[in-house]
């Protein structure tokens, strides 16, 4: 159980990141394949093994672990959630304390900020079928629930980014690829959600929740 | 005249971004530096920083340089990198909101005139209104 969001546990949730991406990789990809061009899983599997391959484990600064994981992913990630993902952990990276660890509800704020960051960068809202579908949710529930403690935010973002994920099934995308297939992008999981799912998912994981 | 407004033409295709700054630099009269930056690192179809990052310093001569993607995660790409230009940067780096083909034409084109980067991405926005029929 932790307290803190320590540089620690930083690189210990993109290393686990990197193993669950990994295990999925395949499965997102079929997704991805329904309604995308049915790279997500290995554009994702890439990024997270070269964010892993570039962890700063030196420093104590969960900021700069985190900001070293978002520019690994933009700069291996040749599609798009290279660069959504990459400003995702990067944004809520400087919304975190210059040095050491974060509290929850300091966290709960940075994981705010960076799906404030997507947004800016996509453009897309809630109810266009993204990942925002699930990251919005999973601030929302984390920022709530801060009190408790880290390990209860975790687990109560993980699951509101899981049915976040799940409700995007009936949506008609709005961005992206998926947004030229009309109403026919209607009834799949949109991929970029599911693996934002998996993202929050592995960050209850490591803190213990 | 100073140097003129470099253009980058950013796209999943190495072929299709090298095919572009081709007609474009036809339409610079060979004047205007027009960089492709297409496909992944390997060639293959996809976005690379690295490419783009190369195309830009090369694209660059202190007179600024316009960027065209063509879609989804190049202008992502784009977007991202524009937004991380460094303060101490040779020159301004603009991304257009154009087409890629048309909107290349129409930046070199006005690019060879001597325009400034401002009215050179204008440009190339522009080139959404000019129709075919």
């Amino acid at each position: 159980m932790a307290d803190e969001f320590d540089a620690g546990i930083a690189r210990e949730w993109v290393r686990v990141i990197a193993v669950r991406v990994s295990e999925q990789a395949t499965y997102l990809g079929e997704l991805d394949g329904a309604i995308g061009d049915g790279d997500h899983g290995g554009n994702l599997d890439r990024g997270f093994a070269a964010a892993v391959g570039k962890l700063d484990r030196t420093t104590d600064s969960a900021r700069e672990v985190l900001t070293a994981t978002g520019g690994a992913l933009i700069s291996a990630v040749g599609g798009a959630s290279g660069p959504l993902y990459g400003t995702y952990f990067r944004k809520l990276a400087r919304a975190l304390p210059e040095h050491g660890g974060a509290s929850a509800a300091e966290l709960g704020a940075a994981l705010q900020v960076g799906v404030d960051g997507v947004r800016a960068l996509g453009g897309a809202a809630e109810g266009d079928k993204t990942m925002v579908d699930a990251l919005v949710p999973a601030a929302a529930a984390f920022a709530e629930t801060a009190t408790d403690g880290l390990p209860a935010a975790a687990v109560a973002a993980a699951e509101a980014a899981r049915r976040g994920a799940d409700a995007t099934v009936p949506l008609r995308a709005r961005k992206g690829r998926a947004s030229y297939l009309g109403e026919r992008s209607e009834g799949h999981l949109d991929p970029g959600a599911a693996s934002s799912a998996l993202v929050l998912a592995a960050l209850a994981e490591v803190v213990g929740g | 005249m100073a140097s003129p407004v470099g253009i980058v033409l950013i796209s999943h295709s190495r072929a299709l971004a090298e095919g572009a700054a081709e007609v474009a630099t036809a339409m610079g009269l060979g004047e205007v530096a027009v960089r492709p930056a297409g496909g992944d690192d390997d060639g293959r179809l996809g976005t690379s920083l690295a490419l783009l990052e190369r195309a830009v310093d090369e694209a660059q001569t202190g007179a600024g340089v316009v960027l065209i993607a063509d879609v989804g995660s190049s202008v992502l790409l784009a977007r991202t990198y524009v937004a991380d230009l460094p303060e101490d940067a040779l020159g301004p780096v603009l991304l257009a909101d154009a087409p890629l083909v048309e909107g290349a034409v129409a930046a070199a084109s006005a690019s060879a005139t001597g325009a400034d980067v401002e009215t050179v991405a204008a440009a190339a926005a522009d080139a959404y209104a000019h129709r075919k029929l």
